[in-house]
Protein backbone atom coordinates (compact mmCIF):
# COMPACT_ATOMS: atom_id res chain seq x y z
CA UNK A 1 0.00 0.00 0.00
CA UNK A 2 2.85 2.17 -0.56
CA UNK A 3 2.26 4.59 -3.11
CA UNK A 4 4.77 7.58 -3.88
CA UNK A 5 4.28 10.60 -6.49
CA UNK A 6 5.34 9.40 -9.93
CA UNK A 7 6.30 13.57 -11.23
CA UNK A 8 7.27 16.99 -9.53
CA UNK A 9 7.96 19.49 -11.03
CA UNK A 10 11.48 22.00 -10.42
CA UNK A 11 11.71 25.49 -10.58
CA UNK A 12 15.02 27.24 -13.08
CA UNK A 13 15.54 30.54 -11.08
CA UNK A 14 18.49 31.02 -13.35
CA UNK A 15 15.95 31.86 -16.43
CA UNK A 16 12.49 32.42 -14.73
CA UNK A 17 11.22 36.20 -15.70
CA UNK A 18 8.74 36.63 -13.25
CA UNK A 19 6.39 36.86 -16.27
CA UNK A 20 3.33 34.92 -13.77
CA UNK A 21 1.84 33.04 -16.97
CA UNK A 22 1.98 30.40 -14.92
CA UNK A 23 -0.58 31.25 -12.42
CA UNK A 24 -2.48 32.60 -15.03
CA UNK A 25 -2.81 29.52 -16.80
CA UNK A 26 -2.95 27.60 -13.15
CA UNK A 27 -6.04 29.64 -12.76
CA UNK A 28 -7.28 28.82 -16.07
CA UNK A 29 -6.89 24.85 -15.69
CA UNK A 30 -9.09 24.80 -12.62
CA UNK A 31 -12.13 27.68 -13.82
CA UNK A 32 -14.20 25.23 -15.58
CA UNK A 33 -13.58 27.15 -18.72
CA UNK A 34 -11.19 27.08 -21.54
CA UNK A 35 -11.16 30.50 -22.08
CA UNK A 36 -9.19 32.75 -20.74
CA UNK A 37 -11.45 35.83 -20.64
CA UNK A 38 -14.38 34.01 -18.78
CA UNK A 39 -11.99 32.13 -16.46
CA UNK A 40 -10.53 35.79 -15.49
CA UNK A 41 -13.85 37.14 -15.51
CA UNK A 42 -15.73 35.11 -13.10
CA UNK A 43 -16.59 36.18 -9.77
CA UNK A 44 -14.86 34.05 -7.47
CA UNK A 45 -12.36 32.83 -9.62
CA UNK A 46 -10.33 29.98 -8.44
CA UNK A 47 -6.57 31.38 -6.68
CA UNK A 48 -3.48 29.96 -8.47
CA UNK A 49 -2.22 26.91 -7.05
CA UNK A 50 1.47 28.11 -8.35
CA UNK A 51 3.57 30.48 -5.96
CA UNK A 52 5.66 33.30 -8.05
CA UNK A 53 8.32 34.06 -5.70
CA UNK A 54 9.10 37.74 -5.78
CA UNK A 55 10.61 40.51 -3.78
CA UNK A 56 11.43 43.88 -4.33
CA UNK A 57 15.03 44.81 -4.55
CA UNK A 58 15.82 41.05 -5.08
CA UNK A 59 16.49 40.11 -9.13
CA UNK A 60 15.68 36.32 -8.54
CA UNK A 61 11.98 35.32 -9.17
CA UNK A 62 11.00 31.91 -9.53
CA UNK A 63 7.68 29.60 -9.39
CA UNK A 64 6.75 27.00 -6.74
CA UNK A 65 4.03 24.56 -5.87
CA UNK A 66 3.29 21.60 -3.99
CA UNK A 67 6.64 19.20 -3.85
CA UNK A 68 4.33 16.33 -3.47
CA UNK A 69 6.30 14.62 -1.05
CA UNK A 70 6.98 10.93 -0.24
CA UNK A 71 6.40 12.05 3.44
CA UNK A 72 3.71 14.15 4.01
CA UNK A 73 2.95 16.36 6.80
CA UNK A 74 0.41 17.73 5.21
CA UNK A 75 -1.49 14.54 5.27
CA UNK A 76 -0.53 13.83 8.47
CA UNK A 77 -1.44 17.18 10.23
CA UNK A 78 -4.96 17.22 8.32
CA UNK A 79 -7.52 17.11 11.03
CA UNK A 80 -10.15 16.02 8.21
CA UNK A 81 -8.72 13.86 6.26
CA UNK A 82 -9.69 16.05 3.28
CA UNK A 83 -5.45 15.94 2.56
CA UNK A 84 -5.22 12.72 0.60
CA UNK A 85 -2.41 10.92 -1.71
CA UNK A 86 -4.39 9.73 -5.05
CA UNK A 87 -4.01 5.91 -5.89
CA UNK A 88 -3.34 6.22 -9.34
CA UNK A 89 -1.23 8.98 -9.67
CA UNK A 90 0.73 9.61 -6.30
CA UNK A 91 -0.39 13.56 -6.17
CA UNK A 92 -1.27 14.67 -2.97
CA UNK A 93 -4.81 16.32 -3.09
CA UNK A 94 -7.24 18.44 -1.16
CA UNK A 95 -10.73 17.46 -1.10
CA UNK A 96 -12.60 20.34 -0.76
CA UNK A 97 -15.68 18.77 0.17
CA UNK A 98 -14.26 17.96 3.51
CA UNK A 99 -11.79 20.61 4.28
CA UNK A 100 -12.88 22.96 7.02
CA UNK A 101 -9.64 25.96 6.78
CA UNK A 102 -8.30 24.83 10.23
CA UNK A 103 -4.87 25.40 7.86
CA UNK A 104 -3.37 22.55 10.03
CA UNK A 105 -1.50 22.07 6.64
CA UNK A 106 0.02 25.71 5.99
CA UNK A 107 1.55 25.56 9.60
CA UNK A 108 3.29 22.26 8.98
CA UNK A 109 4.02 22.55 5.01
CA UNK A 110 7.70 23.48 4.82
CA UNK A 111 7.63 24.76 1.19
CA UNK A 112 4.87 27.20 1.98
CA UNK A 113 3.30 25.79 -1.16
CA UNK A 114 -0.55 25.62 0.03
CA UNK A 115 -2.81 28.58 0.52
CA UNK A 116 -5.88 29.60 1.44
CA UNK A 117 -8.20 29.34 -1.47
CA UNK A 118 -10.56 31.73 -2.91
CA UNK A 119 -12.74 33.35 -0.35
CA UNK A 120 -10.01 31.71 2.34
CA UNK A 121 -12.70 28.89 3.10
CA UNK A 122 -10.92 26.30 2.12
CA UNK A 123 -7.23 24.74 1.06
CA UNK A 124 -5.66 24.85 -2.38
CA UNK A 125 -2.90 23.34 -3.73
CA UNK A 126 -1.56 22.21 -6.80
CA UNK A 127 -2.62 19.29 -8.14
CA UNK A 128 -0.40 18.69 -10.78
CA UNK A 129 -3.50 19.10 -13.15
CA UNK A 130 -4.02 15.07 -13.25
CA UNK A 131 -7.55 15.26 -14.88
CA UNK A 132 -6.03 17.25 -17.75
CA UNK A 133 -2.82 15.22 -18.08
CA UNK A 134 0.63 17.13 -17.70
CA UNK A 135 0.89 20.70 -15.55
CA UNK A 136 -0.88 23.24 -17.19
CA UNK A 137 2.16 25.51 -15.62
CA UNK A 138 4.60 23.84 -17.07
CA UNK A 139 3.52 23.64 -20.25
CA UNK A 140 3.20 26.91 -20.81
CA UNK A 141 6.12 28.72 -19.28
CA UNK A 142 7.50 30.49 -22.28
CA UNK A 143 11.38 30.40 -20.68
CA UNK A 144 11.48 26.29 -19.62
CA UNK A 145 11.55 27.80 -16.51
CA UNK A 146 9.53 24.65 -15.07
CA UNK A 147 10.64 21.41 -15.48
CA UNK A 148 8.08 18.31 -15.22
CA UNK A 149 10.70 15.56 -13.77
CA UNK A 150 9.77 11.69 -13.65
CA UNK A 151 10.61 10.36 -10.02
CA UNK B 1 1.55 -11.97 13.85
CA UNK B 2 -2.00 -10.56 15.34
CA UNK B 3 -1.87 -6.49 15.86
CA UNK B 4 -3.76 -4.93 18.64
CA UNK B 5 -4.72 -1.09 18.97
CA UNK B 6 -6.52 0.05 21.67
CA UNK B 7 -8.18 3.41 21.22
CA UNK B 8 -9.48 4.54 17.40
CA UNK B 9 -8.32 8.03 16.58
CA UNK B 10 -5.24 9.70 15.04
CA UNK B 11 -2.64 7.89 16.84
CA UNK B 12 -4.67 4.48 15.48
CA UNK B 13 -4.90 5.62 12.11
CA UNK B 14 -1.18 6.61 11.55
CA UNK B 15 -0.40 2.67 13.54
CA UNK B 16 -2.74 1.51 10.61
CA UNK B 17 -1.47 3.03 7.76
CA UNK B 18 2.21 2.91 9.24
CA UNK B 19 1.63 -1.49 9.41
CA UNK B 20 0.54 -1.13 5.58
CA UNK B 21 3.53 0.42 4.27
CA UNK B 22 5.41 -2.76 5.15
CA UNK B 23 2.71 -5.60 6.01
CA UNK B 24 -0.44 -5.74 3.92
CA UNK B 25 -1.40 -9.31 5.20
CA UNK B 26 -1.81 -9.98 8.91
CA UNK B 27 -4.94 -8.81 10.83
CA UNK B 28 -5.48 -5.30 12.58
CA UNK B 29 -7.59 -5.50 15.35
CA UNK B 30 -8.70 -1.53 16.86
CA UNK B 31 -10.65 -2.02 20.38
CA UNK B 32 -12.84 1.52 21.00
CA UNK B 33 -15.23 2.73 24.03
CA UNK B 34 -16.46 4.52 21.62
CA UNK B 35 -18.97 2.91 19.18
CA UNK B 36 -17.84 4.89 16.19
CA UNK B 37 -16.44 4.65 12.78
CA UNK B 38 -12.91 6.77 13.21
CA UNK B 39 -13.82 10.33 13.64
CA UNK B 40 -11.34 13.57 14.08
CA UNK B 41 -11.84 15.26 17.49
CA UNK B 42 -11.23 18.60 16.78
CA UNK B 43 -13.76 18.83 14.43
CA UNK B 44 -16.75 18.47 17.27
CA UNK B 45 -17.18 21.94 17.90
CA UNK B 46 -17.47 22.82 14.12
CA UNK B 47 -20.16 19.77 14.55
CA UNK B 48 -22.04 21.04 17.66
CA UNK B 49 -21.73 25.27 15.67
CA UNK B 50 -23.27 23.58 12.87
CA UNK B 51 -20.76 23.92 10.10
CA UNK B 52 -20.20 20.19 9.27
CA UNK B 53 -22.79 17.32 9.73
CA UNK B 54 -22.26 14.18 11.13
CA UNK B 55 -20.85 13.10 7.90
CA UNK B 56 -18.30 15.19 7.91
CA UNK B 57 -16.99 14.42 11.21
CA UNK B 58 -15.38 11.06 9.75
CA UNK B 59 -11.68 10.75 9.68
CA UNK B 60 -11.34 8.39 7.11
CA UNK B 61 -14.18 7.21 4.34
CA UNK B 62 -16.46 4.25 4.99
CA UNK B 63 -14.48 1.45 3.30
CA UNK B 64 -11.51 2.43 5.44
CA UNK B 65 -11.12 -0.79 7.83
CA UNK B 66 -12.26 -3.14 5.01
CA UNK B 67 -9.45 -1.63 2.94
CA UNK B 68 -6.78 -1.64 5.37
CA UNK B 69 -8.22 -5.12 6.36
CA UNK B 70 -8.94 -3.63 10.41
CA UNK B 71 -11.68 -5.71 12.38
CA UNK B 72 -13.13 -2.92 14.80
CA UNK B 73 -14.37 -3.79 18.09
CA UNK B 74 -16.46 -0.87 18.90
CA UNK B 75 -18.21 0.55 22.30
CA UNK B 76 -16.01 -2.02 24.39
CA UNK B 77 -13.78 -1.25 26.96
CA UNK B 78 -10.79 -2.84 27.41
CA UNK B 79 -10.62 -3.80 31.58
CA UNK B 80 -6.83 -5.19 31.76
CA UNK B 81 -3.98 -6.09 29.93
CA UNK B 82 -1.76 -8.86 30.73
CA UNK B 83 1.31 -8.41 29.57
CA UNK B 84 3.01 -11.69 30.30
CA UNK B 85 -0.12 -13.76 28.94
CA UNK B 86 -0.08 -11.24 25.84
CA UNK B 87 -4.00 -11.16 26.78
CA UNK B 88 -6.64 -8.22 27.08
CA UNK B 89 -9.71 -8.29 28.73
CA UNK B 90 -12.66 -6.68 27.56
CA UNK B 91 -16.16 -5.67 29.40
CA UNK B 92 -18.13 -8.36 27.89
CA UNK B 93 -15.35 -11.43 29.02
CA UNK B 94 -13.78 -11.77 25.53
CA UNK B 95 -9.49 -12.20 25.49
CA UNK B 96 -7.79 -11.20 22.57
CA UNK B 97 -4.44 -12.37 22.04
CA UNK B 98 -2.02 -10.17 20.72
CA UNK B 99 1.59 -10.04 18.86
CA UNK B 100 2.43 -6.67 19.21
CA UNK B 101 0.23 -4.24 20.62
CA UNK B 102 0.02 -0.23 20.57
CA UNK B 103 -1.67 1.92 23.30
CA UNK B 104 -3.35 4.83 22.05
CA UNK B 105 -5.77 5.71 24.54
CA UNK B 106 -5.57 9.37 24.05
CA UNK B 107 -6.37 11.58 26.71
CA UNK B 108 -9.19 12.16 29.00
CA UNK B 109 -10.53 15.86 30.41
CA UNK B 110 -9.11 16.61 33.53
CA UNK B 111 -12.37 17.70 36.29
CA UNK B 112 -11.33 19.31 39.69
CA UNK B 113 -13.01 17.37 42.36
CA UNK B 114 -15.74 20.32 43.66
CA UNK B 115 -19.40 20.04 44.75
CA UNK B 116 -22.05 19.36 42.56
CA UNK B 117 -20.57 17.57 39.61
CA UNK B 118 -23.12 14.89 39.59
CA UNK B 119 -25.97 17.29 38.57
CA UNK B 120 -27.68 17.26 35.02
CA UNK B 121 -26.44 19.67 32.36
CA UNK B 122 -22.36 19.68 33.65
CA UNK B 123 -20.12 17.83 30.40
CA UNK B 124 -16.91 17.82 29.18
CA UNK B 125 -15.73 18.37 25.44
CA UNK B 126 -13.68 16.15 23.85
CA UNK B 127 -15.95 13.18 22.24
CA UNK B 128 -18.44 13.03 19.87
CA UNK B 129 -21.11 11.98 22.84
CA UNK B 130 -20.30 15.14 24.50
CA UNK B 131 -21.10 17.55 22.02
CA UNK B 132 -24.39 15.22 21.22
CA UNK B 133 -25.55 15.71 24.72
CA UNK B 134 -24.28 19.67 24.68
CA UNK B 135 -26.91 19.78 21.67
CA UNK B 136 -29.74 18.72 22.99
CA UNK B 137 -29.14 20.60 26.20
CA UNK B 138 -29.19 23.57 24.27
CA UNK B 139 -31.21 26.54 22.83
CA UNK B 140 -31.18 30.20 21.96
CA UNK B 141 -30.30 32.12 24.76
CA UNK B 142 -29.30 29.31 27.46
CA UNK B 143 -26.56 30.38 29.49
CA UNK B 144 -23.47 28.40 29.75
CA UNK B 145 -20.52 28.57 31.89
CA UNK B 146 -17.32 26.84 29.91
CA UNK B 147 -14.55 26.49 32.46
CA UNK B 148 -11.01 27.15 30.88
CA UNK B 149 -10.23 29.45 28.28
CA UNK B 150 -7.22 27.22 26.66
CA UNK B 151 -7.82 25.76 22.70
CA UNK B 152 -10.76 23.39 23.18
CA UNK B 153 -12.37 25.38 25.74
CA UNK B 154 -12.84 28.84 23.34
CA UNK B 155 -13.89 26.19 20.43
CA UNK B 156 -17.02 25.40 22.62
CA UNK B 157 -17.48 29.21 23.75
CA UNK B 158 -17.62 29.57 19.56
CA UNK B 159 -19.75 26.98 19.03
CA UNK B 160 -22.34 27.62 21.86
CA UNK B 161 -22.37 31.85 20.67
CA UNK B 162 -23.01 30.59 16.87
CA UNK B 163 -26.00 28.47 18.09
CA UNK B 164 -27.30 31.80 19.83
CA UNK B 165 -26.42 30.79 23.51
CA UNK B 166 -25.09 33.63 26.27
CA UNK B 167 -21.36 32.21 27.12
CA UNK B 168 -19.10 32.94 30.30
CA UNK B 169 -15.88 31.75 30.07
CA UNK B 170 -13.91 30.88 33.54
CA UNK B 171 -10.25 30.99 33.07
CA UNK B 172 -7.98 30.48 36.28
CA UNK B 173 -4.65 32.47 34.47
CA UNK B 174 -4.17 35.77 34.05
CA UNK B 175 -5.05 35.57 30.25
CA UNK B 176 -7.00 33.06 27.68
CA UNK B 177 -4.95 30.86 26.08
CA UNK B 178 -2.26 31.20 28.00
CA UNK B 179 -0.17 28.05 26.87
CA UNK B 180 0.12 29.34 23.31
CA UNK B 181 -0.04 33.06 23.63
CA UNK B 182 1.96 36.02 25.34
CA UNK B 183 0.01 38.83 27.20
CA UNK B 184 -0.28 41.21 23.46
CA UNK B 185 -1.60 38.05 21.73
CA UNK B 186 -4.37 36.95 24.67
CA UNK B 187 -5.41 40.64 24.67
CA UNK B 188 -5.76 40.63 20.89
CA UNK B 189 -7.87 37.47 20.50
CA UNK B 190 -10.19 38.48 23.75
CA UNK B 191 -10.81 41.79 22.49
CA UNK B 192 -12.47 39.85 19.35
CA UNK B 193 -14.26 37.34 20.87
CA UNK B 194 -16.19 39.58 23.54
CA UNK B 195 -17.62 41.89 20.13
CA UNK B 196 -18.88 38.64 19.26
CA UNK B 197 -20.56 38.08 23.21
CA UNK B 198 -18.29 35.80 24.73
CA UNK B 199 -17.59 37.08 28.29
CA UNK B 200 -14.78 36.49 30.30
CA UNK B 201 -14.01 35.81 33.91
CA UNK B 202 -9.89 35.65 34.21
CA UNK B 203 -8.25 34.69 37.42
CA UNK B 204 -11.13 33.32 38.75
CA UNK B 205 -11.91 29.33 39.30
CA UNK B 206 -15.87 27.41 39.71
CA UNK B 207 -15.76 25.92 43.28
CA UNK B 208 -19.48 24.49 43.74
CA UNK B 209 -22.57 23.93 41.15
CA UNK B 210 -25.24 24.79 42.20
CA UNK B 211 -28.76 23.63 42.06
CA UNK B 212 -31.63 21.14 42.51
CA UNK B 213 -31.14 18.18 39.96
CA UNK B 214 -30.12 20.27 37.32
CA UNK B 215 -27.04 23.05 37.07
CA UNK B 216 -28.67 26.73 37.96
CA UNK B 217 -25.85 28.41 39.48
CA UNK B 218 -22.09 28.48 39.34
CA UNK B 219 -19.92 29.59 42.06
CA UNK B 220 -16.37 31.16 41.83
CA UNK B 221 -14.06 31.14 44.28
CA UNK B 222 -14.66 35.05 44.84
CA UNK B 223 -18.15 33.65 46.31
CA UNK B 224 -19.83 35.24 43.04
CA UNK B 225 -22.85 33.57 41.85
CA UNK B 226 -23.16 33.26 37.78
CA UNK B 227 -26.16 31.55 36.64
CA UNK B 228 -25.90 28.55 34.41
CA UNK B 229 -28.07 26.63 32.75
CA UNK B 230 -25.30 24.30 31.52
CA UNK B 231 -21.68 24.20 32.61
CA UNK B 232 -18.32 22.82 30.11
CA UNK B 233 -15.21 21.55 31.92
CA UNK B 234 -12.91 22.26 29.37
CA UNK B 235 -9.68 22.66 31.54
CA UNK B 236 -7.26 20.04 30.10
CA UNK B 237 -6.61 16.53 28.97
CA UNK B 238 -4.90 14.05 31.02
CA UNK B 239 -2.91 11.01 29.32
CA UNK B 240 -5.78 8.12 29.96
CA UNK B 241 -3.95 5.60 31.47
CA UNK B 242 -6.13 4.24 33.96
CA UNK B 243 -6.19 0.62 32.73
CA UNK B 244 -2.21 0.09 33.52
CA UNK B 245 -2.11 1.31 37.03
CA UNK B 246 -0.59 -1.61 39.05
CA UNK B 247 0.89 -3.06 35.91
CA UNK B 248 4.68 -2.64 35.15
CA UNK B 249 4.21 -0.55 31.95
CA UNK B 250 6.42 2.66 32.75
CA UNK B 251 4.20 5.74 33.15
CA UNK B 252 5.88 8.92 34.29
CA UNK B 253 2.90 11.87 33.60
CA UNK B 254 2.37 9.66 30.25
CA UNK B 255 3.67 6.42 28.99
CA UNK B 256 7.49 6.77 28.48
CA UNK B 257 8.15 5.43 25.16
CA UNK B 258 11.93 5.31 23.32
CA UNK B 259 12.69 7.07 19.83
CA UNK B 260 10.77 3.54 18.13
CA UNK B 261 7.59 4.23 20.50
CA UNK B 262 8.40 1.42 22.65
CA UNK B 263 7.44 1.14 25.98
CA UNK B 264 9.48 -0.76 28.52
CA UNK B 265 7.32 -4.17 27.66
CA UNK B 266 8.58 -5.91 24.48
CA UNK B 267 6.28 -5.50 21.52
CA UNK B 268 4.19 -2.77 23.22
CA UNK B 269 4.07 0.54 21.43
CA UNK B 270 2.62 3.61 22.39
CA UNK B 271 1.68 6.56 20.74
CA UNK B 272 -0.51 9.59 20.54
CA UNK B 273 -1.45 11.78 23.49
CA UNK B 274 -1.20 9.09 26.25
CA UNK B 275 2.91 9.15 26.33
CA UNK B 276 5.60 11.52 26.91
CA UNK B 277 7.90 12.15 23.64
CA UNK B 278 10.86 14.27 23.11
CA UNK B 279 10.04 17.91 22.74
CA UNK B 280 13.30 19.12 20.50
CA UNK B 281 12.86 22.77 21.78
CA UNK B 282 13.52 21.73 25.17
CA UNK B 283 15.34 18.80 24.87
CA UNK B 284 13.49 17.02 27.22
CA UNK B 285 10.13 14.22 27.34
CA UNK B 286 6.93 15.96 27.78
CA UNK B 287 3.35 14.69 26.88
CA UNK B 288 2.38 17.13 23.79
CA UNK B 289 -0.66 16.39 22.74
CA UNK B 290 -1.53 17.77 19.00
CA UNK B 291 -2.84 15.98 16.18
CA UNK B 292 0.14 15.76 14.02
CA UNK B 293 2.31 14.63 16.58
CA UNK B 294 -0.04 11.60 17.20
CA UNK B 295 -0.54 10.56 13.91
CA UNK B 296 2.97 10.51 13.22
CA UNK B 297 4.08 8.42 16.35
CA UNK B 298 1.14 6.32 15.50
CA UNK B 299 2.54 5.65 11.89
CA UNK B 300 6.50 5.65 13.83
CA UNK B 301 5.02 2.77 16.03
CA UNK B 302 3.25 0.94 13.13
CA UNK B 303 6.53 0.79 10.76
CA UNK B 304 7.97 -0.42 14.01
CA UNK B 305 5.30 -3.35 14.96
CA UNK B 306 5.34 -4.33 11.35
CA UNK B 307 9.14 -5.21 11.41
CA UNK B 308 10.31 -1.88 10.17
CA UNK B 309 13.35 -0.19 11.45
CA UNK B 310 12.02 3.86 11.79
CA UNK B 311 12.03 6.38 14.57
CA UNK B 312 10.56 9.41 15.84
CA UNK B 313 12.44 12.53 15.83
CA UNK B 314 10.78 14.28 18.43
CA UNK B 315 8.65 17.73 17.91
CA UNK B 316 7.10 20.78 19.96
CA UNK B 317 4.06 22.21 20.62
CA UNK B 318 2.25 23.80 17.32
CA UNK B 319 -1.49 24.52 16.74
CA UNK B 320 -3.29 26.52 14.20
CA UNK B 321 -6.30 27.94 15.58
CA UNK B 322 -8.83 30.72 14.42
CA UNK B 323 -12.24 31.86 16.24
CA UNK B 324 -14.94 34.00 14.16
CA UNK B 325 -12.60 36.10 11.78
CA UNK B 326 -9.62 36.07 13.79
CA UNK B 327 -7.32 33.08 13.15
CA UNK B 328 -3.82 32.10 14.74
CA UNK B 329 -0.51 30.24 14.58
CA UNK B 330 1.57 29.56 17.24
CA UNK B 331 4.78 27.22 18.04
CA UNK B 332 7.29 26.63 20.33
CA UNK B 333 8.20 28.62 23.51
CA UNK B 334 6.47 32.20 23.24
CA UNK B 335 6.88 33.49 26.67
CA UNK B 336 10.50 32.76 27.16
CA UNK B 337 12.05 32.89 30.77
CA UNK B 338 15.76 32.76 29.94
CA UNK B 339 17.23 35.88 28.32
CA UNK B 340 16.29 35.64 24.82
CA UNK B 341 16.24 37.75 21.81
CA UNK B 342 12.78 38.74 21.14
CA UNK B 343 11.25 39.95 17.76
CA UNK B 344 7.69 41.96 17.22
CA UNK B 345 5.54 43.16 15.29
CA UNK B 346 1.75 44.58 16.02
CA UNK B 347 -0.28 46.40 13.85
CA UNK B 348 -3.49 46.89 16.52
CA UNK B 349 -6.02 48.58 13.90
CA UNK B 350 -5.22 45.36 11.20
CA UNK B 351 -5.14 42.86 14.13
CA UNK B 352 -2.07 41.69 13.28
CA UNK B 353 0.61 40.36 15.72
CA UNK B 354 3.81 38.68 14.88
CA UNK B 355 6.48 37.39 17.41
CA UNK B 356 9.88 35.55 16.97
CA UNK B 357 11.68 34.47 20.18
CA UNK B 358 15.24 33.45 19.35
CA UNK B 359 18.49 32.14 21.01
CA UNK B 360 21.81 31.78 19.52
CA UNK B 361 20.41 32.38 16.19
CA UNK B 362 17.74 29.64 16.33
CA UNK B 363 13.66 30.23 16.34
CA UNK B 364 12.84 28.90 19.95
CA UNK B 365 8.87 29.81 19.07
CA UNK B 366 6.64 32.19 17.28
CA UNK B 367 3.46 33.95 17.30
CA UNK B 368 1.69 34.75 14.33
CA UNK B 369 -1.96 36.17 14.67
CA UNK B 370 -3.88 37.22 11.72
CA UNK B 371 -0.30 36.64 9.47
CA UNK B 372 0.78 33.26 9.25
CA UNK B 373 0.51 32.56 5.44
CA UNK B 374 3.55 30.20 5.09
CA UNK B 375 4.11 29.39 8.12
CA UNK B 376 5.43 25.91 8.07
CA UNK B 377 8.44 27.26 6.16
CA UNK B 378 9.24 28.74 9.77
CA UNK B 379 8.51 25.94 11.64
CA UNK B 380 10.40 23.85 9.12
CA UNK B 381 13.48 26.32 9.61
CA UNK B 382 12.64 25.59 14.03
CA UNK B 383 12.92 21.72 13.11
CA UNK B 384 15.93 21.69 11.93
CA UNK B 385 17.43 24.37 13.76
CA UNK B 386 18.99 26.96 11.01
CA UNK B 387 20.74 29.66 12.14
CA UNK B 388 18.35 32.44 11.32
CA UNK B 389 20.36 35.90 12.41
CA UNK B 390 21.03 37.04 9.15
CA UNK B 391 17.37 37.49 7.72
CA UNK B 392 15.87 37.56 11.14
CA UNK B 393 14.05 40.68 11.31
CA UNK B 394 12.83 39.38 7.92
CA UNK B 395 10.56 36.30 9.67
CA UNK B 396 8.36 39.68 10.89
CA UNK B 397 6.98 39.63 7.59
CA UNK B 398 3.51 38.95 6.14
CA UNK B 399 4.54 37.48 2.87
CA UNK B 400 7.79 35.99 4.45
CA UNK B 401 9.31 33.79 1.50
CA UNK B 402 12.16 31.92 0.15
CA UNK B 403 13.44 34.68 -1.02
CA UNK B 404 14.54 35.84 2.20
CA UNK B 405 16.58 32.91 2.64
CA UNK B 406 20.15 32.43 1.63
CA UNK B 407 20.46 31.37 -1.50
CA UNK B 408 21.86 27.78 -0.77
CA UNK B 409 19.77 27.26 2.03
CA UNK B 410 16.50 27.61 -0.93
CA UNK B 411 18.28 25.99 -3.26
CA UNK B 412 18.79 22.74 -0.62
CA UNK B 413 15.26 23.37 0.89
CA UNK B 414 13.25 23.16 -2.50
CA UNK B 415 15.85 20.33 -4.44
CA UNK B 416 16.19 18.42 -1.65
CA UNK B 417 12.71 15.87 -2.31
Amino acid sequence: MLVKTKKRIYPKEEVCIGCHLCEIYCVLAHSGTRDLIKAFKKKDRPSPRVIVEEKEGVHVTFALQCRHCDDPLCIKACITGAMHRDENTGAILCDEEKCVGCWSCILVCPYGAIRRGENKKVASKCDLCIEKGDPICVQNCPNSALELVEV
Amino acid sequence: MKYVIIGNSIAAAGCIEGIRKIDNENEIIVISQEPYHIYSRPLISYWLSGKINEEKIYYRPWDYYEKYRVKPILGRKVERVDFDEKKLYLDNNDEIYYDKLLIATGGKPFIPNILGLAKKNVFTFIKFDDVKAIDKAICPGAKAVVVGGGLSGLKAAEALIKRGCEVTVIELAERILGSILDDEGAKLVQNELEKYGIKFVLKNSVIEILGEERVEKIKLQTQEEIPADLVIFSIGVVPNVDIFKDTPLKINRGIIVNTKMETNIPDVYAAGDVVEAFDLILGEKRVIPILPNAYIQGEVAGINMAGGDFEYEGSFPINSIGFFDIHMMTGGIVNPKEDCEVLKRLERDRKIYRKICLKDGRILGFIFINSFDRTGMIVDLMKNKVDVSGFKERLLLDNFGFLDLPKEVRREKIWRV
